[in-house]
């Protein structure tokens, strides 16, 4: 276990240095610079400028010191809110993207299994089809259309919960609903297909024939087997969060990192827009890792395999 | 023409004829087939259909309600634009990016995955490693720093949609392909001489149809999420074109005056993610095909 820990982690390296690169480069092959379009400044105030951001350095050597400082924590200053840091902005805002992201993480989970077990146990029940087409019009209907009809319902007509802001529990409750419905929906259908698989099993049935009864059987041998897709979803289902509450973030109006991600891409604030994507490209990674440590723990021939 | 009552009687049926059997008895696949096939043509047939223009202003009309008898079935929008021939006219983009970026996926991830399966041994093992490689990467993000980066093309919405969403398809390719390697016919055709990329072409990719059929209809309403998803928020297609996604960013801002710019397009939107969804879930069940790569 420790070895695969170990390979694991080596693993997460290469990866990480690829999302820095590419990141870095695709930003550096834009065309303009991002102190050309402001007003027409004299060429060596141009010049001053932007030696001071180290633009004039010889590329390597830039990304050199760029890497330096992203291995501190450091995405250097952003363009557009002059005198703020990266880091501090995604330390600010990181906080409240990453409670909206584990609520509807939790909610996601507890739904979408709860839902996909009971589908499962009830297989072509009028029950089954019903929370199975809920499932497909939660992965068919896109979370920027579901956000305003919910907000036109809750917010302007019931008038019961804010319709933006980021104050009080209540304002929680549409954008991680919101954020939620979707992984929910896959993660039901998954759990759904999955435990059926094990309910045709053999040792299922070995179970039964040892005289546990059918409830007795499914809690106690079903559901471990069942879960572990679940649980190699959950790094997909991070990624999506992340990108989702970018959306989120910007329909419900919260202070988060998604928010600062799109205004940053429209400012073509090209520090910011990089420290975000490298930031959040490390969280998926790190999910991702986890999410293979969690399984090789539950699952030991995936051990094996390697 | 033949003698044998028997052989007129019993006849072969194919795979497909047996899969279409299955299909047709699927009664949410059927409904979201004609569905679909009604979205499509509605959308294509739109410039024809449509009795204005879908760039016509006419600000004396600005945000008018939907009526039959004003001849703006959808209502206007602010700038007194006819939503109906707007919805249409994104409905051709959505679909279009869905249909040509599902192509480049398709393309890239079956040759990639047929050679990986194929090949297998070192070939198989460097090229699926690159696919993991990627795979761990926060693409959504790669797409946005692209629309940045380089402006808001419409082309490299294509191509950077397509070029994410062909992982999964190498890697259920490269599952089946290595599953037909040691199949009859295709060491009858090594025997015979025909080479790796003969072999590929002309016997591995025909049998790997099944399954990417089902994927490819998976994968369409998958890419015009993506879509919309961008243009949502302001960095897919710029005006003056447009998409169900850019509509849906324009009517949400009026939601409260003006519901009809978000529910049309937005119907429109969901409703065809829907019928591709179950489609893609009704071929999958009457191919029965089942992914070893991805676990479900």
């Amino acid at each position: 276990m420790l070895a695969f820990t170990l390979k694991r982690l080596l693993s997460a390296v290469p990866t990480l240095l690829l999302v820095v690169a590419t990141t870095f480069f695709l930003i550096r092959i834009a065309p303009g610079g991002p102190f050309d379009s402001e007003r027409n400044l004299p060429p060596d105030i141009q010049a001053n400028i932007e030696r001071s951001y180290h633009l004039d350095e010889p590329l390597l050597q830039q990304f050199g010191r760029y890497l330096k400082g992203v291995v501190r924590g450091d995405f250097g200053p952003s363009y557009h809110y002059r005198d703020r840091d990266v880091s501090d902005l995604i330390a600010e805002s990181f906080p409240v993207s990453f409670k909206l992201g584990m609520t509807a993480l939790l909610l996601a989970l507890l739904g979408g299994v709860t839902a996909g077990v009971f589908a499962a146990l009830r297989r072509n029940s009028f029950s089954d089809h019903a929370l199975m087409s809920l499932a497909m019009s939660g992965i068919s209907i896109p979370n920027f259309v579901l956000a305003p009809l919910l907000v036109l319902l809750f917010a302007v007509h019931l008038n019961w919960l804010p319709a933006g802001g980021w104050r009080g529990l209540s304002s929680v409750v549409l954008p991680a609903f919101t954020l939620a419905l979707p992984q929910a929906a896959y993660i039901a259908r998954l759990t759904r297909a999955s435990l059926l698989d094990v309910l045709g099993s053999d040792f299922l049935r070995t179970a039964r024939a040892k005289g546990l009864s059918r409830s007795q059987a499914v809690w106690r041998h079903a559901m471990k087997p069942t879960l572990l897709p679940v649980i190699s979803y959950l790094g997909p289902a991070t990624a999506a969060l992340l990108t989702g509450s970018v959306v989120i973030e910007q329909i419900f109006q919260i202070p988060g990192l998604g928010r600062y991600f799109v205004t940053g891409a429209l400012n073509r604030d090209y520090t910011l827009v990089m420290g975000v994507v490298i930031f959040y490209g490390a969280l998926i990674i790190m999910m991702n890792l986890l999410v293979d440590l969690l399984y090789a723990w539950l699952d030991p021939r995936s051990r094996q395999k390697q | 023409m033949n003698g044998g009552g028997i052989n007129a009687t019993v006849g072969g049926r194919s795979l497909w004829q047996n899969a279409g059997e299955r299909l047709r008895r699927n009664k949410a696949a059927m409904f979201s087939l004609w569905l679909l096939l009604v979205f499509v043509v509605l959308v294509v047939a739109g410039p024809w259909l449509a009795q204005h223009d879908y760039t016509q202003t006419n600000l004396s009309l600005g945000s008018t309600a939907p009526s039959l008898a004003g001849g703006h079935w959808f209502g206007t929008d602010a700038l007194g634009r006819d939503v109906l021939a707007r919805t249409l006219a994104g409905g051709r983009i959505s679909l279009l990016v869905g249909l040509v970026a599902t192509l480049v996926s398709l393309l890239i991830g079956v040759f990639w995955g047929a050679v990986a399966g194929y090949c297998g041994g070192r070939v198989d093992a460097l090229m699926m490693r690159f696919v993991d490689l990627l795979y761990a990467m926060p693409f959504m993000f790669f797409v946005i720093l692209l629309m940045v980066v380089f402006g808001r093309n419409i082309l490299l919405i294509f191509v950077a949609i397509g070029a994410i969403n062909w992982l999964d398809m190498a890697r259920i390719v490269r599952g089946q392909t290595i599953s037909l390697r040691h199949r009859e016919f295709i060491q009858a055709a090594t025997l015979m001489g025909a080479g790796t990329l003969t072999i590929i072409v002309r016997h591995v990719i025909p049998n790997l149809l099944g399954v990417v059929v089902v994927y490819v209809t998976l994968t369409i309403p998958q890419v015009m999420l993506v879509e919309s998803f961008l243009s949502y928020l302001g960095l897919g297609v710029q005006e003056p074109f447009t998409s169900w996604g850019a509509l849906v960013n324009q009517g949400a801002l009026e939601m409260e005056t003006a519901p009809w710019l978000l529910g049309f397009p937005a119907l429109f939107l969901a409703g065809t993610l829907f019928c591709f969804n179950f489609i893609g879930d009704g071929l999958r069940d009457a191919l029965d095909v089942k992914s070893d790569e991805d676990g479900w």
